[in-house]
Formats: structure tokens, sequence, C-alpha cells
């Protein structure tokens, strides 16, 4: 998508004025020499960059706006660099026919990767201007100022960007070699300065997907299956084909689809072909009662990913427990959605995809199409925290698009769709045990996880990842789940403590069997790693009659970890050695994200009723360190997003199952934290200006899950170890 | 059976051939090309597609166009535009009261309603008022902060 609008101010020398820093000639980039972020595997620098004749600039990003605003902080990134008013800088996104390839918008990598490429492509344009510049005002590089775009000489010689750009001026492989502006510099970057989607997005302006309206657009729904791996045995499409408004039936094997004039017509149809539809079942799916020890029963690839032995003072004690975490939905506001159109052999797709290339790349393995005749376009959706049912309504759309060639069809899934045949955040189970020696150290530490996969997104070889291809006459079967990398991992994403121990080891068993389907949810498997960690260290603190402050900071030698845990507590209040009154606890989680992002300490204060159950959440402290800040309140707003999803997940969200298929399937059946629920929140950010800026959206995370629960600890003396902290739960601890 | 229908949106009249049980929802945004209200659930859960009837915010997804009657009808559009937004909506935007955004529009016109019989609410008051209104990106409290400014300009 494209956004933000261009003012011609061209020469009212309103931005910035800077001194200009000229390319360095002769320093090239040696064969083999890796590039920061996503420059590296995008270097052609008229990929990031374009001077526009109309006074205004387009810079051209793979990452795209999933309500984080990314756009917004990659524009202030941008116009920084190059010294232009932001009014002037447009930025297209997310677009197969447009923008680099960044892969996913994921892992909160975007500020990381495509800031760090946009920082660098913008410092080398400006610094390419200003040599021609130089060139063609007589005067050095070093002499010049650039103030929008204008570059000037002190004896008062004028040129402009949009005066020297050629066509092929940004035609070669970035470098990145000019040296970015110093922090202290910086005039845009740094800044709360308002989000550029947020006013269409009170006034009902036309923004995401659910939006748009294409001339002679129809609406498609489609009929999912009872139950996972469900087989269509039959349907009278012919009845179906005489309702109201019906343009196309669409059956492929077990897919099954409507195409009718009016949004309402295709629901409908889609409901009535629902209840008339004979299905074979699927495998029952395992008893949701025990599916932590069905999962530990599968069959796992069981890995040491980290093994410390050294001089270890005596043992006296020792302690071990087990967690577990439920599957988690996404549970997007909005149900995903996208609209597609088919003509002449050529497929355009307007999705919230989290990638457009990886998802062409799916599209053209399902509908057997040349990549390059599917054109991939990115336009918001509801927020989507990971993968949710984005991807799949896309191949919907597709599909359904090929049945009435030239017409466009919008396709939104129902809720019932979304929430059943969403891929969940996967059930985990954690098992630690450590020793103390007498002085209350850490000196042995033994951890192990069991997690399925924690990415099944489309772009991987060997299938297709995508719903609607598993249902086709002819099935595509999903890619073999992969262990997601180290050092950001998937199921064992934090699961290697932070904490400086003499002896540890960590295993990771990877269960490929899925029993229910899974992929990526925000904090992949750290929810549940730091949540499991941190939730130890107070037992352990405990068992050592140590203060939970003081007992973390003795075993870190890291600095900016002590640093945020002594903010947060500074800021909570914190009182070494309270104890709770049976009621109000206060308890600490504390984690570096992926443990080389983001640090964020989190103090939560508990009310526990024991004769409801009922746990209240009343204020949440962070602290939070992500390096460089690049907008403050944009900053602000997403850990206060990520500390009440969060708190959502801990205090009650869980998938439900039976035998026969998913019972969450609205939200009566899912709940999620409300108004009257949410805490208070007070946020600490720890500015580095020097230290690179890191991702911040998934980092509160596992520190909300095993505050809370150190809150109710501290509170009550009860230890809850299995996720969610719900009233049955907390009310069968007290009985 | 299609029924001519007669409504009232945002202040213009439209005649329509419709079938009474289609939800309101549709008719805002296919027919009237509107985009405020949008399709959460359909189950009334949720509260994305809250639009005005009268004085009252209701849930368009849940209300069939032929139980409308003559009351007026107003959306997110209808209460102000980028150009000349409403109090609330340039409470939401000087807050940032947005993450995705989807659920704005419920918000905004279930405040309405809560603003235009009280207009000085407490933070209880507004937290009751959106308590059936969901935000999965969790924007809950400046979405609070924004409805307390939107009351203190609307009073001053
Ligand atoms: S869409 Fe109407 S209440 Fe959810
Ligand atoms: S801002 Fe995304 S659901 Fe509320």
């Amino acid at each position: 998508m494209t956004v933000g609008l261009t003012r011609r101010r061209f020469g009212q020398g309103l931005g910035a004025v800077v001194l200009a820093f000229s390319l360095r000639p002769g320093l090239a980039v040696a064969e083999g020499e890796h590039l920061p972020g996503s420059l590296d595997k995008n270097r052609a620098l008229d990929g990031w960059i374009r001077i526009d004749r109309d006074g205004g600039v387009t810079v051209f990003a793979g990452k795209v706006e999933l309500g984080q605003g990314i756009l917004t902080a990659l524009r202030q990134i941008a116009a920084e660099e190059l010294d232009i008013d932001l009014e002037r800088l447009r930025i297209v996104s997310g677009d197969t026919t447009q923008t680099p390839n960044e892969g996913f918008t994921s892992g909160s990598q975007s500020i990381e990767q495509s800031g760090a490429a946009l920082r660098l492509a913008a410092a080398e344009a400006r610094a390419i201007l200003l040599d021609l510049a130089a060139a063609r005002l007589g005067a050095s590089a070093e002499r010049l100022t650039v103030a929008d775009g204008v570059i000037s000489t002190p004896e008062g010689g004028r040129t402009s960007y949009w005066e020297l750009v050629g066509p092929d001026t940004f035609r070669r492989d970035a470098t990145a070699r000019a040296a970015p502006k110093p922090a202290d510099a910086h005039k845009l970057v740094g800044k709360s300065l308002q989000r550029i989607d947020i006013p269409a997005k009170v006034t009902g302006g036309a923004i995401y997907v659910q939006d748009m309206r294409l001339p002679g657009m129809l609406f498609g729904r489609v009929v999912r299956p009872p139950s996972y791996g469900a087989r269509l045995l039959g349907i009278d499409e012919a009845a179906f084909r005489r309702m109201p408004g019906v343009v196309a039936i669409a059956r492929d094997g077990s897919f099954l689809g409507v195409v009718a004039a009016r949004e309402e017509q295709a629901i409908a149809v889609r409901n009535a072909m629902r209840d008339a539809a004979r299905w074979q079942n699927g495998p029952a799916l395992p008893d949701a009662a025990r599916i932590h020890d069905h999962l530990k029963s599968l069959p796992a690839r069981s890995e040491v990913i980290s093994e410390k032995q050294g001089p270890v003072a005596a043992a006296v004690q020792g302690l071990s427990a087990s967690y577990t975490r439920p599957y988690l939905a996404h549970a997007s506001i909005g149900p995903s959605c996208a609209l597609a159109r088919s003509d002449g052999g050529r497929l355009d797709l307007w999705t919230h995809t989290q990638g457009v290339f990886p998802l062409r790349r799916d599209l053209a393995a399902a509908l057997a199409m040349p990549e390059d005749r599917i054109a991939v376009h990115h336009v918001q959706g509801s927020g989507c925290y990971g993968q949710n049912g984005a991807d799949d309504v896309a191949l919907d759309a597709a599909l359904l698009a090929r049945a009435v060639p030239g017409r466009a069809v919008k396709v939104q899934w129902m809720r019932d769709d979304e929430f059943a045949w969403e891929p969940f955040g996967p059930a985990m189970g954690m098992s630690v045990s450590a020793d103390l020696a007498a002085d209350g150290g850490i000196v042995d530490w033994r951890y192990e996880v069991w997690s399925n996969t924690h990415s099944t997104r489309p772009g991987r070889p060997g299938g297709v990842a995508l719903l609607a291809a598993w249902h086709l006459d002819r099935p595509l079967a999903p890619p073999p789940p992969e262990i997601i990398p180290r050092p950001s991992g998937g199921g064992d994403r934090n699961a290697i403590p932070l904490y400086d121990l003499p002896q540890q080891r960590v295993t990771h068993h990877f269960i490929p069997e899925m029993p229910l389907r899974v992929s990526a949810l925000r904090t992949l498997g750290a929810f549940a790693n730091v949540f499991a960690i941190e939730s130890f260290m107070d037992e352990l603190a405990a068992a050592a009659g140590a203060d939970p402050v003081e007992f973390r900071i003795r075993h870190l030698r890291d600095g900016r970890a002590r640093d945020v845990i002594n903010a947060a507590a500074a800021k909570a209040g914190w009182k070494p050695g309270r104890h709770g009154d049976g009621t109000h606890g206060q308890g600490l989680g504390f984690a570096r994200y992926k443990n080389h992002a983001s640090y964020v300490a989190i103090i939560a204060d508990v009310a526990v009723d024991r004769a409801s159950g009922v746990i209240r959440l009343e204020k949440v402290v962070a602290a939070v360190d992500s390096g460089q800040i690049i907008n403050p309140d944009g900053l602000a707003n997403q850990i206060e997003g990520g500390i009440i999803q969060a708190a959502s997940w801990t205090l009650k969200e869980q998938v439900g199952f039976d035998r026969k298929g998913i019972t969450s399937r609205d939200w009566d059946s899912y709940p999620i934290l409300r108004f009257t629920e949410v805490p208070e929140i007070a946020v600490e950010l720890l500015d580095r200006p020097n230290e690179p800026p890191l991702g911040v959206g998934e980092a509160a995370g596992g520190p909300v899950a095993a505050a809370i629960a150190n809150a109710v600890a501290q509170a009550t003396g009860k230890r809850l170890r299995d996720l969610p902290l719900v009233p049955a739960r907390v009310k069968a601890a007290f009985a | 059976m299609a029924e001519i229908v007669q409504i009232t949106v945002n202040g213009a009249t439209h005649r329509l051939s419709l079938e009474p049980d289609v939800p309101l929802l549709y008719l805002l945004r296919n027919d009237l090309g509107l985009n405020g209200p949008k399709f959460g659930c359909g189950l009334g859960q949720c509260g994305a597609c809250t639009v005005l009837l009268g004085a009252e915010a209701v849930r368009s997804c849940v209300a069939p166009v032929g139980a409308i009657g003559d009351l007026p009808v107003t959306t997110l559009e209808g209460i102000g535009t980028a150009q000349n937004p409403h109090p609330l909506q340039r409470a939401f935007i000087a807050e940032q009261a947005a993450q995705c955004g989807y659920c704005i529009n419920g918000m905004i016109m279930q405040a309405k309603a809560l603003l235009d019989h009280k207009r000085d609410p407490s933070d209880a008051d507004i937290r009751a008022a959106l308590a059936d209104n969901l935000c999965r990106c969790g924007t809950h409290h400046r979405i609070i902060r924004a409805v307390r400014r939107a009351a203190r300009e609307m009073q001053s």
C-alpha cells in the first residue's frame, strides 16, 4: 500500500539544515561481505528509494503495517537520513510488483531489518546526491548543507535532489558505506510523531482490505469441514445454485465455496451448504484434559541446546517443577479477508498477509501458476499478532475468483472460521530443576521444553502451507514442520536463561506431529519459557530465603538487564522481603526477548479472591530497554498492547477442543480481557541512543505471565504452574 | 421477499430494495459504501459494527434492516470527517488511540452514546460503557484517555 501525502513545498527550506557528509569514493563491497539488515538480500539502491519528479520522495519497504506503526517509524528514519520534510515522503510497502523482498513482517524485527536497510540506503542516496551537487556547484561536498532536499553552499549556490537526480543515479548496488547520522543530530528519529494511518482509522476512511471495493465486485464465502481431516462426501450443488444472488458454487474435492452478488447472500448460502453437506469425519483429536501428556508421548527430536559445566559449590538443596501453557488463538477482532481477481492467466491479490513474497510462492504452487503471473499487494487488515487466517483466506479468494474470471471477489472469514481454522500458538510443557549452594546461589540448572514447531508459514519448499490446498481433490500437503534456527528459535525461544549460571543444560524436544494446527503467535515459545524460568526463579529465591529482585541481580552480569529490573522495582515501589496478606501480592518477571533483543522487566500487582477464584490484575509496571528509541509514543503503545494481550493469555485464554474438533468458536467460548479487567499500566523507557534500535512488540509477553503468577504466589503462598490462571484452577489450588 | 426499505443514514434518506432480514451492517457497508462499521463477529459479541440508532448504540451486525423503522442511523462517518473531525475523533488522534484500529469504530460510537447522556463520565463509567467492546491489540488505556479528553473538550 502507499501512504503519505506529498505537499508541494519545494524550496521553502523548512527541513533541518544539516552539514553534509559525502561518500568516500573507492569503497566497494567485498565479495561475500554481508550488509546490515534487509540490505543484504536486496542490494539495488533504487529498489529502496526513488526521487520523484513531483517534488516527492518514495521509499519502498518489504515490511508491512500490522497496526504496530512501522510505516510511521520507517518514514521517520528515511526522512531523517535524506534531510527532507516528512510530508514529502511516500512509502510503498509489501507489494510483489514494487518493493524489496523482506520476507515476513514478524518477530519484532522490522526496525532491525527494514529500518537498518532504509537508514543506510537513505544515507547513501543522500551522499550520492551530495557528490553530484558538489560537482555542479563547484564546492567540496563537506561544505554543502541540506535543508528539505535543497543543497546549498555557504556562498549562496543552490541545487536540489530533484534537479540532480537522473534515471540511473541510484541504479547501483548499495554499499552501506555512507555513515548514517549520529544520534545527537537526529531531528525526526526519537520523536513521538503521530501515526499516519490513524486519522483514516478513526473517521471511516477506506484503509483496510475489508474496505476495498472494486468495480463489479462479488462476495465469496467458504464452507469449511466440521473438523481437521474431514472429507466432503456429497452436496447437491445444483440446489444451491438456485439460491438468491448466487453467481458460482465452487467445489474441488472438500473445498466448497460460494460467490454471490451480495455479501449476506453469500453468507446465507454458506450456512445452508454447511448444514446440508455430508462429511466423513477426520481422526479424533487427543483428550484435551491430558494434552500435555499426549504431546510428550509423541516422537520428538531432542537436542541439548545449551550446556555449561564448571566448578561449583556444593549443593545443599534441589528443587524441580513443571509448567504448561495451552493452545492460544490469535483471535483477531476482524476475521481474515482478501480480494482476488483472476483475468487472462493473471491473478491480482489484495491481502493483509505478513509476507507478500512467501504467500505468492505458495499461491503459485497451489494454483499451478507461474509466480510472475501473480501480483500480491498488501493492504492493512485487523491486527494479526502472528499467522492468523490471512494467508489462507488469500487462497480462498483466489480459488473463488477463478470461478468468475474477470470479476473481483472479496472473501472474509466468518467468526467461527477464524477461531476453528486459524493456526494456534502451540501448547507447551516445561520442566526445570536446579540446585542451590549454601550461599543461595544457583549451582546447577536443568531445563527441558516440549513443543511443536512455531511456524508453518507459507514460502517453504516441499508443500503448500495454505489451508484450502489440503482440501482439494488432488490435495497438496503442507511442507514438513521445521525447527526454527537459533539464536531466535521457536519452541526454544528464550529457553536458555539469561542468568549467569555455572552449570546448565537446556534441552529442546521438538515434536513434529501436530494434533492441532499451529503456527507463529506473538513471542513464539518465549512466552512459555519465560513464564517457566521466571516462575522458577521466584521458587528458587523463596527456597534460598532471598528477595526476588536481589536473587535475579545476583545471577546477572549484563548491566542492561540489571538496569531494567532495578528501574521496574523502583517505579513499582518494590519492598524487599514483603509478604502477601493472603489477597494482595506483587511479582516480578524479566527477560531479554530472544536473548538478543529488548530487555523488559515487569512488576504486577494482583488481588486474589479465594472464594470466586478470580485474580484481579490491578497494576503492571514495565521498564523497557529497546536500544535507541525511534518513536517513544509508538513504542509505549506497542508495550502497553503487549502487556494487555499477555495478561489476557495468562488469566483467561485457552483454545477449547474435544474429540470431534475445536470448540472455541466465538467470543463466549474464547473470552479475552475486557475494559473492566485491564490493569493500570505504567511504562518506563530507558533510552539508549547509541545502541541499535530493537523491536519491542513481543518483549513483554513472558515477563507479564511470570509476574502475575509470582504475584499470586506472594499473595497466597500458592504456586500456579499451569496457564491460564482461570478461576476454576485458582479455586482448585485452595481446595 | 425483497421489500422497499426506507432508511435515514447520516442525514440522508435512502430507498432500497432489500430482504427485511438483511443485517443493517451490509446495507451500510455494501449499499452505501460506508467503512466505519466493521464486521467482527456477526454475533453481537464484539462491538466492531456499532452504529447509533437514534441516540442508542446498537450492533448493526444483528439489527435487521426491516426493524429499523424511522429512527435515524448515524455511523462513524456521520459524526465527523478527517477534515472536520468530531471531538471524539480528534481525541482518538491526539491520544494515538489505535493500533490496528479495527475495533475503533465501535469504541467511538459506543463512547458517543455514553457522552450524549453523561457529559462527565468517570473512568469506571467509561470502562463499564465499553465492557462489551473488544480490543485485541490492547489499546484500552489510550481509548479511555481519548474518551476522557473528548468529554473535557465537549464541555468547554
Ligand atoms: S460484528 Fe457486530 S458485534 Fe461483532
Ligand atoms: S486497536 Fe486493534 S483491535 Fe483494537
